[in-house]
């Protein structure tokens, strides 16, 4: 999925290392040329500082996104639900693993990202602070946060960083299927019994503000991302992105009978914009910054996952290894 | 026929409850690789799972996978106590992995010279897959069993505690002398001499001993089950139970 919209900007440092002006130019004029930089190319330093945190945090967003979902794995309704929802929250880890190797690339292991993770330093997508308390949240998730995903990563696979587009070129194929079977079980519950139309709405109304908060604040608060969008890191503004969300999937969740719960929502059809309610982007800024409703347990699953795999890892580090046992 | 429906109850219902097990480590593998690999497995199982109940529907006229799967009563499940153990930790579900898919991998091997067409048919598609699953134990196994001091220790005592349970995958049915004399199956005996002749070599590799003193763990072929199993199959039909059956999720 998920590799959210919105990725943390690290603060400029005033100590950024200064850029040869001859090499910076020389990169920059590739750029414009649409041309893809590859690991060894020279690249500026913020260039690979930025992108690292970028690709990290998506990596991660596909990990601890996999746990919601994945938790319904064991509870899925019937044969086709479960086998679809097991190749998809699969399928979500196989991306995490992509991108984690794209970010190595730059130079910065797996395991010092994944230590990052878990001490809180480096963040991931905000929804899955949130919890998925019915299997309407999954086709919620299953439908909705992987359409907003896809609109990113469609965008950031034009970027400039080879590596990163090859893998969200294959990642944007596989989450097309996400998507569709997403769409069908949203659909199959929308229209069902009673008591599965109104599950699926409850799970909508909880999602929505999430939903909103996918794609980051909007570009009037948010931070200044006019260089990245120049070295092409990023594609497209937050605002652009969650518009393009909108116009796709509003009419669609409209069209089945489930509404959507803000009475300002509409398009200004003069400005071809989307208008609503504000999303509070407080809450979004406390769950970011750790305060949400299941940041504390996402990281509690994944600090168990560590501690109880690292007998493991150890006993993979030498492949030369052979324990010798004592005779009785 | 009641023999070709027992062996097929039994095999489905292995399938079903031990990809279920491993469908539980998505998300939580000790590697990242090991989590992808555990899901594949797990898609797997629960297709064969769905494969052995669908020739049930199909030649036998019995309900249809999912409600063989997700509707039966606990002691109406066939499956070994094997695979519904929890998962413990990756050293116990790893030792689970190695001695299941072994006897599993045989199993289908043997069924796909069966007189039973649709299960032969079914058997050269499912071992082809095995193959791969086998493969994974194995090299998991060896590795494992040979690295650290810890990872020697956890592999072996893994081995001790599962050892009698993965006897109980062997428990003959009422049916043996009737599916070799039909040439359905050569039975459960024939599968086990195979699964040990294969997995002795293996174990020895992996610096592992099989404990000296055996008592096969019977009762799960007739529907006597650890109280590990009732849990899980309440959290299986927590949602498809929600709703009158037949209801589209």
């Amino acid at each position: 999925m998920y590799g959210g919209g919105y990725i943390q900007e690290e603060k400029q440092e005033a100590t950024s290392p200064i850029d040869d002006a001859q090499k910076l130019a020389e990169f920059e004029a590739r750029i414009d040329r649409g041309e893809k930089i590859e690991p060894h190319d020279w690249m500026p330093a913020d260039y690979r500082k930025q992108l690292i945190r970028m690709i990290e945090q998506h990596a991660h967003s596909e990990v601890i996104g996999a746990l919601p979902e994945g938790t319904w794995i064991t509870r899925a309704p019937g044969f086709r639900r479960k086998l679809a929802l097991i190749a998809k929250v699969q399928d979500e880890i196989g991306h995490a693993h992509l991108l984690y190797s794209a970010a190595e690339t730059l130079g910065k292991s797996r395991e010092q990202m994944i230590n990052d993770l878990l001490t809180g330093k480096s963040k991931y997508s905000n929804v899955f602070n949130y919890p998925a308390k019915t299997w309407a949240d999954v086709t919620v998730i299953g439908f909705l946060i992987d359409a907003g995903a896809i609109v990113n990563q469609v965008a950031n696979s034009k970027g400039s960083y080879g590596p990163y587009c090859r893998a969200l070129e294959r990642i944007c194929y596989e989450e097309s299927f996400h998507l569709k079977q997403g769409h069908d079980a949203f659909i199959t519950l929308a229209t069902g019994t009673k008591a599965q139309h109104d599950m699926l709405q409850d799970a909508l109304n909880r999602w929505w503000k999430p939903i909103m908060h996918f794609h980051g604040p909007p570009d009037k608060i948010s931070e200044h991302t006019a260089k990245l969008m120049r070295w092409k890191v990023k594609m497209a503004t937050n605002d652009d992105m969650r518009n393009q969300f909108l116009d796709m999937y509003v009419p669609k969740i409209l069209e089945i009978g489930i509404t959507i719960p803000d009475p300002n929502l509409k398009k200004n059809e003069a400005t071809g914009q989307w208008e609503f309610s504000d999303p509070d982007w407080d809450e979004f800024k406390r769950v970011i910054n750790g305060d949400g409703p299941c940041n504390a347990e996402r990281l509690a699953v994944r600090q168990y996952v560590e501690e109880h795999g690292k007998w493991v890892r150890t006993a993979m580090m030498n492949p030369n290894q052979k324990v010798v046992i004592p005779f009785a | 026929m009641e023999a070709i429906k027992n062996l097929l109850f039994r095999m489905a219902d292995d399938e079903l409850i031990y990809g279920h097990r491993m469908s539980e480590w998505t998300g939580m593998g000790p590697i990242m690789e090991e989590d992808i690999a555990f899901s594949s497995m797990a898609q797997d199982k629960i297709g064969h799972a769905l494969a052995n109940y669908s020739i049930l529907e199909k030649e036998f006229q019995t309900a249809n996978p999912d409600k063989l799967a997700f509707f039966r009563k606990e002691n109406e499940l066939m499956n070994c106590q094997l695979v519904e153990l929890s998962n413990h930790e990756y050293d116990f579900s790893l030792v689970r992995h190695f001695l299941f898919d072994h006897a599993d991998f045989i199993r289908y091997e043997m069924l796909s010279t069966s007189s039973f067409a649709p299960l032969a048919q079914l058997s050269k598609k499912i071992k082809g897959e095995l193959k791969y699953h086998v493969l994974h134990a194995d090299t998991w196994l060896t590795r494992l069993g040979n690295a650290t001091e810890e990872s020697h220790a956890r592999m072996q005592s893994a081995l001790n505690e599962l050892w009698n349970y993965a006897l109980g995958i062997f428990e003959p049915s009422d049916f043996e002398a009737e599916l070799i004399a039909e040439k359905i199956f050569d039975g459960e005996k024939v599968l086990q001499q195979k699964w040990m002749e294969k997995i002795s070599p293996i174990i020895e590799k992996a610096n592992l001993k099989i404990p000296s003193s055996s008592a096969p763990v019977y009762g799960g072929r007739k529907g006597y089950h650890t109280d590990q199993l009732q849990p899980l199959l309440t959290e299986m039909a927590e949602v498809i139970s929600s709703e009158a059956e037949g209801t589209e999720w």
